[in-house]
């Protein structure tokens, strides 16, 4: 998904296009921002709903109970009607405190673009492993929930036979369902904390309704297998998290899968200058969900890890509609510019820009220096690129001195009409293009 | 029988230095080894440093290629592209106790023939590194020392053997010589036998069971000594500089440096054990790790910890060849009295990645002396050429490299920023990358935050699609290390 021509500038950019992201770009359209952007790093948009298969998602916001890629689908469509621009298969390496963005793609190649407002919107990743520190070896089948879901649910392949689960968050329990659901055998699922981490529905559907068994006060204090996961050491922890000698159990598996967290994902947002909170992860916002660099917001799990991706939808309006507002505001306030453009002879212009409404104040002097002497009299010619605005003798020009020309205040509306102004220098007789 | 002129067991960074240096006469060489890939033992956890040579004992083998090798690196790490940066190390004293043994340790790299060592007032050193513990009481820094990333030294090495002639076979596990009388003239391994004239013993963690299949050296016994690391998120911590606390008898200790990626990493602690591929991390050894470490830098945090790990060191048992020490731990390098036809390289430990240019010239040595007649290729080429990484580029070279090959507009490693682009090429590369870690070693990718939860999918993806293998084939370090077991629906 790319469009035809992409623009250098729009009103609002939106990083990601999970259901933050969606929402945001939805609701900035619908609050008047013309030209809004979605970047999108995967080839598919809706973020980390495409594999979330199973249902639950929709009932604060459809009072519906539906899968993920259908929420997600509604949303896609949505903003598809609405004119919202898609760039897929992009990656933003770089966002400058000035809402500059560098971003790269195999089909749309090296990109610089600019958001009057930008919403950030990358969403969350798993804590891992390392995170964590679970001693023992480093043998393929270690994985975290979501990469599993993302094996069995996207591309169709089972990364195990058997699993034991660490963690018994939202993602971990779903996944304990859905490998029972593919033939795979789940051992265990074992939670550091001496109570739930995830929703009790999910404990309930997930794994009371499979006979898994959950082990709470436990956690995982050896892998073994060089090759691949043999098993792991589970071990009864103390109120201090301390493993319980005489507690050990190896439990014989080839797979550990890990649901121990999420942590916002805002590497861009440092990039940006954009103050975080230690205690979410997430960047500081507003009502608004403006972050501390004016100009750029933040909807959804980037912020803080919601419960129900219904919030990352209503969080992700909030942001639309904020960054909508300020797109407009500084759209307004910057008055537009016309750029002076060096025509015959003519090596650079000081200023570079004029503003159009300048004219109505006073007359507006500018410089310019030419590239090669000309010893006899010539015109400076100030045009739009066809119509004469205004024009000066001198009696010679020399790339040693600084030429300078007014613009007349009855220029006002010639300029007005005009999108550049070009310089040039001509001869005072015959061929006014030597 | 496949006849060689030399074959070398074991393809760490000795064995493929050895191979690249030896590719440069005419000989027909082969390099084995039983991994998936190159560097898969001692060089392949360690702490990339490129030691300037004050720590090992005077008049050692040991000191005398550490020395040697460190000279060679600057033209090393230039012909081969080898990430490598002489930032100098420093050996940091707390407190006014630990001075004396600055002292002694200057005194033994001037024996040593180290150049460049300067004694630094705590001051200084603490304007140097503002991260240190504020009790340093003093510094030697040794401006010849330096880091090194040892993967891409071995994975360069081994291509330039290759593009000068010499034949790698991976998954290929020695088990036997084939001898006449006290002569070798083969070996047997898995995937059949090989004449050759020459074998060269770089078996590192198992070259003790090499020599011993040979009749060499009985008495000596390779006891692994395993290092444990962290490694920090490069966003959250910066340290310049390679910082050696004062050393003790047995190991140099726990340092605080930084790899040629710019993370922090702390390591090694030393633990000898038994079995040769145990490089499990243990919770008391990470223990002991953190606090050797906040002794340099107190300011560490464990929350900024993005990966642990551990790795082997080949202890030797070896009594120095010089008569005139009494050492125990030394290197060997040798062709032995008893047996013909055999070079033998043993107890390479620490300072084994600085070492190895030198000890491959030795071979070098050792077979001209024993009568070999090396005759140098007309068309050898030292240059191995550098492929591009993304991430390390400007953007106008981005841009050129993008418009040139799209593929290189494609983020596979979010963290790392590696793309497709550079992915494809170490898969259809001289050495190719033909295992997840294979591509994690030469690239840096699922090394960063997220530690591979992004990438892992999408790499199994391509290297299922250029090597034309189905995902459930793609294997993180070789046969029996498979990510994937079936297609979702195909129960048994």
């Amino acid at each position: 998904m790319w469009p035809e021509k992409i623009k250098p500038i729009y009103d609002v950019i939106v990083i990601g296009s999970g259901p933050g992201g969606l929402a945001a770009a939805i609701a900035a359209k619908k609050n008047g921002a013309e030209d809004v952007l979605i970047i999108e790093r995967d080839i598919e948009l809706g973020g980390i709903l495409v594999q979330c298969i199973h249902n639950g998602f929709g009932v604060e916001i459809f009072k519906e109970d539906l899968p993920g890629p259908l929420y997600a689908h509604r949303f896609i469509q949505e903003a598809r009607s609405l004119g919202i621009e898609v760039l897929s298969d992009t990656m933003v390496l770089d966002l400058t405190p000035l809402r500059k963005i560098n971003a790269i793609g195999k089909h749309v190649g090296f990109l610089e673009l600019e958001g009057r407002a930008i919403v950030l919107a990358m969403g969350c990743r798993e804590r891992t492993r390392a995170q964590i520190r679970i001693p023992g070896t480093r043998p393929a089948g270690v994985y975290t929930a979501g990469t599993a879901q993302r094996f069995v649910n996207v591309e169709g392949y089972m990364p195990g036979e058997r699993f034991v689960i660490l963690g018994s968050g939202d993602i971990g329990m779903i996944m304990a369902r859905r490998l029972t659901l593919e033939g795979a055998k789940v051992e265990r699922v074992l939670e550091i904390m001496p109570f739930l981490t995830g929703l009790t529905r999910n404990y309930v559907q997930c794994l009371l309704d499979y006979n898994i068994p959950l082990e709470l006060r436990h956690t995982v204090s050896r892998i073994m297998g060089n090759y691949r996961v043999e098993a792991v050491e589970a071990v009864e922890v103390d109120e201090k998290w301390n493993p319980i000698p005489g507690t050990e159990e190896v439990i014989p598996c080839d797979t550990l899968l890990l649901s121990v967290g999420l942590i916002p994902e805002n590497e861009l947002s440092r990039k940006a200058g954009v103050v975080l909170d230690p205690n979410t992860g997430g960047p500081v916002v507003d009502e608004g969900m403006q972050t501390s660099v004016p100009g750029i917001f933040a909807a959804g799990n980037v912020v803080h890890v919601y419960d129900l991706v219904d919030w990352v939808t209503e969080a992700g309006f909030v942001a639309g509609k904020s960054a909508a507002r300020y797109a407009l505001e500084i759209k307004k306030a910057v008055r537009r510019k016309v750029r002076l453009v060096s025509g015959n002879n003519v090596r650079y212009i000081v200023p570079q820009y004029l503003d159009s409404e300048s004219l109505a104040e006073s007359d507006q002097s500018i410089q310019f220096r030419v590239v090669r002497p000309v010893e006899e009299k010539v015109w400076v010619e100030v045009t739009d690129g066809e119509h004469l605005i205004t024009r000066k003798l001198e009696r010679y020009v020399r790339p040693g001195e600084i030429v300078t020309v007014k613009i007349p205040q009855k220029a006002y509306d010639a300029v007005q009409k005009a999108d550049k102004l070009v310089v040039s220098v001509a001869k005072s007789q015959g061929d006014q293009n030597a | 029988m496949k006849k060689y002129d030399v074959i070398i067991i074991g393809a760490g960074i000795i064995g493929c230095m050895v191979a690249r240096f030896l590719s440069r006469y005419k000989l027909d060489i082969l390099l084995i080894e039983k991994e998936a890939d190159v560097c898969m033992g001692a060089t392949a956890a360690n702490t990339a440093i490129i030691h300037a040579g004050y720590d090992p004992v005077p008049g050692s083998l040991k000191a005398e290629m550490n020395v040697k090798g460190n000279r060679m690196w600057d033209t090393l790490a230039g012909e081969l592209n080898i990430p490598f940066e002489r930032r100098g190390d420093y050996v940091v004293a707390i407190g006014e106790e630990e001075l004396p043994k600055l002292e002694d340790l200057i005194k033994q790299g001037i024996q040593n023939g180290v150049p460049g060592l300067v004694f630094l007032s705590g001051d200084e050193v603490r304007r140097r590194e503002p991260n240190i513990n504020p009790k340093v009481s003093g510094a030697l820094w040794a401006s010849t020392g330096g880091i090194a990333d040892p993967f891409a030294a071995a994975v360069a090495a081994a291509e330039n053997a290759v593009m000068n002639g010499v034949t790698i076979m991976f998954e290929t596990a020695f088990q036997d010589f084939i001898m006449d009388g006290n002569k070798i003239v083969g070996i047997r391994t898995n995937r059949g036998d090989f004449a050759s004239r020459w074998v060269i013993n770089a078996a590192g963690l198992y070259s003790d069971d090499v020599m011993h299949k040979a009749g060499v050296r009985p008495e000596f016994k390779i006891t692994p000594r395993k290092g444990e690391y962290y490694v920090f998120d490069r966003a959250e911590i910066t340290i310049n500089n390679v910082l050696f606390p004062v050393p003790t008898p047995i190991t140099k200790g726990i340092l605080v440096t930084t790899t040629m990626h710019g993370n922090t990493i702390i390591g090694p602690n030393a633990q000898d054990i038994q079995d040769k591929e145990d490089r499990s991390v243990t919770r008391e050894g990470l223990e002991e790790v953190w606090k050797g470490a906040l002794k340099l830098v107190p300011k560490l945090e464990l929350r900024h910890v993005i990966a642990v790990f551990a790795g082997l060191r080949a202890g030797g048992n070896a009594p120095s060849p010089n008569p005139n020490i009494k050492y125990n731990h030394d290197y060997i390098i040798e062709i032995p009295s008893n047996v013909r036809g055999f070079v033998n390289l043993g107890g390479i430990e620490s300072p084994g990645l600085v070492s190895s240019p030198a000890i491959a010239e030795r071979v070098i040595e050792l077979l001209k002396d024993a009568g070999e007649k090396l005759e140098e290729k007309k068309d050898w080429d030292p240059i191995r050429p550098a492929r591009p990484r993304f991430r390390d580029l400007s953007k106008e070279e981005q841009k050129i490299l993008i418009q040139n090959d799209p593929r290189y507009g494609r983020i596979v490693c979010r963290c790392e920023s590696v793309t497709e682009g550079e992915i494809v090429a170490e898969i259809h590369a001289p050495v190719p990358a033909r295992t997840y870690d294979a591509i994690k070693r030469r690239t840096w990718l699922g090394t960063g935050r997220c530690q591979g939860g992004f990438d892992t999918p999408r790499v199994l993806e391509i290297l299922s699609r250029e090597l034309g293998i189905p995902p459930t084939q793609i294997t993180k370090k070789g046969p029996g290390s498979e990510f994937l077991k079936r297609r979702t629906k195909d129960v048994a």
